[in-house]
């Protein structure tokens, strides 16, 4: 109990220092962007018709003339009184957007989440144990075509190929554009969605295969396996029971660790789709100057990383024999 | 009596590629010749790195994929070919390996011995087998990493004889033991030999393999250079080959003499013997000759243009 404890308070503590250096470095960043708040957001026109006291009064608003310094205090303040601040932007509190956005983009993160990892694995534990024959090259050659693919790119072809050309899905945004709230379905949503969603996991596929083959190609020089064939087991028996088995333990972590990935591009892929999630929301905070809701949104993602890591090294404790029974066993 | 193994200019070959592009056939094992019959215990001794172990995976049929092998293997009299060998393999044949990691370290003891089958009392094989060697049923429950070294050793035993073989290979099955613990693993090969299986037992310790071999074989960068009887190495005239003679005199009861120079890698020696190097009785024609021939001698086998002679 006293091991679990003592895990727990060091995880707690790794966290939050985490996460003040990632709104330290974003803050940082902000203030070394060369966009004016004022001339972005208002522009130069409107600017230059407004008295001096319309300007001073924009200018604190946006936060120009309050010290750097004064503003991170300010806002780590806030947060540790539990509050992220509102968006200059929306106007609203940044969690209240983070959590609408959060419910648009979930969707899309989690089917691409689940679909790359269990393809990515399936074909990385083919590849391996198929090793130099043709599925290990066709694999390896989607997996190099695709890492060395830009998201974007990738997110213009589909559109191009099955929104343009083919019409079969919608170009983007998330539902029909001026339709009713109310009265948009379930399949609406889910169409808008498959275009992103494919290609977030198109692109998560390939990291999870290569990494996965690297580790079955161990796997099958490993000498358990060499003494497995010399006791006659065959080879299906000896990829599904010794291959899957070792290759699970560092499937766990990169399949956690690619929750980073996923968001990351979430980013690109929703700008070109018009995807209203959080990933559009973090760019239209920076282009806009929006430092309440772009720190919040850094914050929170960051959190689901570690949150997703986190539940790798909970996971290995539970897959891992060596741990669980040293656990049973304390 | 009929051999169980019979192994004819055995060659295996690495394809290596040289400077990146050319292919290069590297030899590791040059033609080997070796008989094991029923109820004998014939070790092969050899040092590091001579190619020992690739020749229990050629008999196995799981050389890497990027080896290929020349030469004939017979078992029971007929060829072995990969097919028959991926029959028989775990069945017939059954190979004793060097130690814990050659057990999956995610899978309990039990089911690794029972190569995932079911039924046919296999349950019932498994415990007997442990059970021979002194292990209770507890073990099936446990995870490699949690046996000791000696355990993890007659685990490895009883896996190879759940299936009563009859010929088993030893891949150096007892580095890390104590003498204790190292001679009662060979008690346990001398007892299936005794039994009626043929035993290859592959060691790079003279001594220890003196103590129950029947037949010793020598190797030499990939080559046989000698074989004899276990008897023959009572006494140092007993023997055909300078090497022979050489691991013979660095035995501590026997002067603790070591010999000068080091084994050659296979394959960089391309013209006559290759222990000219190391030889004390060489003569020009040593590093001259083309091929030097294994041949009969005072009911042994030697690789020597000049064997020591009986005195």
């Amino acid at each position: 109990m006293k091991h679990r404890l003592q895990f727990a308070a060091k995880k707690l503590l790794r966290m939050a220092l985490l996460l003040l250096g990632v709104s330290l470095v974003s803050f940082l960043l902000m203030c070394a962007s060369p966009l004016d708040p004022l001339q972005t957001n208002v522009g130069q026109v409107a600017l230059g018709s407004m008295s001096q006291e319309q300007v001073a009064q924009l200018e604190a608003y946006w936060g120009v003339d309050t010290p750097p310094v004064q503003r991170y205090v300010g806002w780590l303040l806030g947060v540790l009184h539990g509050d992220l601040g509102s968006s200059l932007l929306y106007r609203q509190p940044v969690l209240a957007i983070i959590g609408q956005r959060l419910a648009g983009s979930v969707l899309l993160l989690l089917t691409a989440w689940i679909i790359s990892g269990i393809l990515g694995m399936t074909l990385g534990v083919i590849a391996g144990a198929c090793r130099g024959q043709w599925p290990d090259k066709l694999i390896r050659g989607y997996c190099l075509l695709i890492s060395s693919t830009p998201a974007f790119w990738l997110a213009i072809l589909l559109l191009l190929i099955f929104a343009v050309w083919l019409g079969w899905l919608p170009v983007g945004l998330s539902v029909p554009i001026g339709m009713d709230a109310a009265s948009v379905t379930l399949t609406d949503r889910l169409s808008h969605a498959v275009l992103p969603a494919l290609t977030l996991s198109i692109t998560g596929v390939a990291n999870i295969a290569l990494h996965t083959r690297e580790k079955m190609v161990d796997v099958m020089e490993s000498d358990y396996v060499l003494f497995a064939k010399a006791r006659g087991e065959s080879m299906r028996s000896i990829v599904l029971r010794h291959g899957l088995r070792n290759v699970l333990l560092p499937g766990i972590t990169l399949q956690f660790a690619s929750i980073s990935e996923i968001i990351g591009g979430s980013v690109l892929v929703e700008q070109v789709f018009s995807y209203p999630g959080l990933g559009q929301a973090a760019v239209t905070a920076g282009l806009g100057s929006d430092l309440p809701l772009l720190l919040g949104i850094t914050v929170i993602t960051s959190a689901i990383v570690f949150g997703g890591n986190l539940i790798a090294d909970l996971l290995y404790g539970v897959v891992d024999p060596k741990i669980r029974r040293r656990a049973a066993k304390g | 009596m009929k051999p169980i193994l019979e192994i004819e200019h055995l060659s295996i070959y690495f394809t290596q590629y040289d400077r990146g592009i050319r292919k290069r056939q590297l030899p590791v094992i040059r033609d080997l010749s070796l008989k094991i019959c029923p109820g004998q215990v014939t070790a092969v001794v050899g040092a590091s790195g001579s190619g020992k172990s690739l020749l229990a995976h050629a008999i196995l049929g799981i050389l890497p994929y990027n080896s290929h092998m020349d030469g004939v293997i017979r078992y029971d009299g007929e060829e072995l070919t990969g097919k028959r060998a991926e029959q028989l393999r775990g069945r017939e044949i059954s190979l004793i390996p060097q130690g814990v990691n050659y057990l999956d370290p995610l899978m309990k003891v039990g089911a690794q011995i029972r190569k995932g089958r079911k039924g046919g009392g296999i349950r019932e094989k498994c415990r007997q087998a442990l059970k021979r060697y002194g292990l209770g049923e507890e073990t099936e429950e446990m995870f490699p990493f949690e046996l000791s070294g000696g355990m993890a050793r007659r685990v490895l035993i009883a896996s190879a004889v759940t299936e009563s073989p009859r010929l088993i290979i030893a891949d150096e099955p007892t580095p890390g033991l104590d003498v204790k613990a190292a001679s009662r693993i060979l008690g346990h090969f001398r007892e299936l030999a005794d039994a009626g299986a043929g035993m290859l037992f592959i060691t790079h310790d003279l001594e220890l393999a003196l103590t129950i071999a029947d037949r010793v074989a020598v190797f030499y960068a990939g080559e046989t250079i000698e074989e004899a009887a276990a008897a023959d190495f009572q006494e140092a005239r007993g023997l055909r080959h300078p090497f022979t003679k050489a691991l013979w005199n660095a035995m501590p009861e026997h002067g603790f003499i070591p010999l000068k120079g080091a084994q050659p890698y296979p394959g960089t020696v391309r013209k006559g013997c290759p222990f000219a190097e190391q030889c004390d009785r060489r003569r020009p024609d040593c590093k001259e000759a083309e091929e030097v021939p294994l041949r009969e001698l005072r009911g042994g086998r030697v690789r020597c243009l000049h064997p020591e002679a009986a005195e």
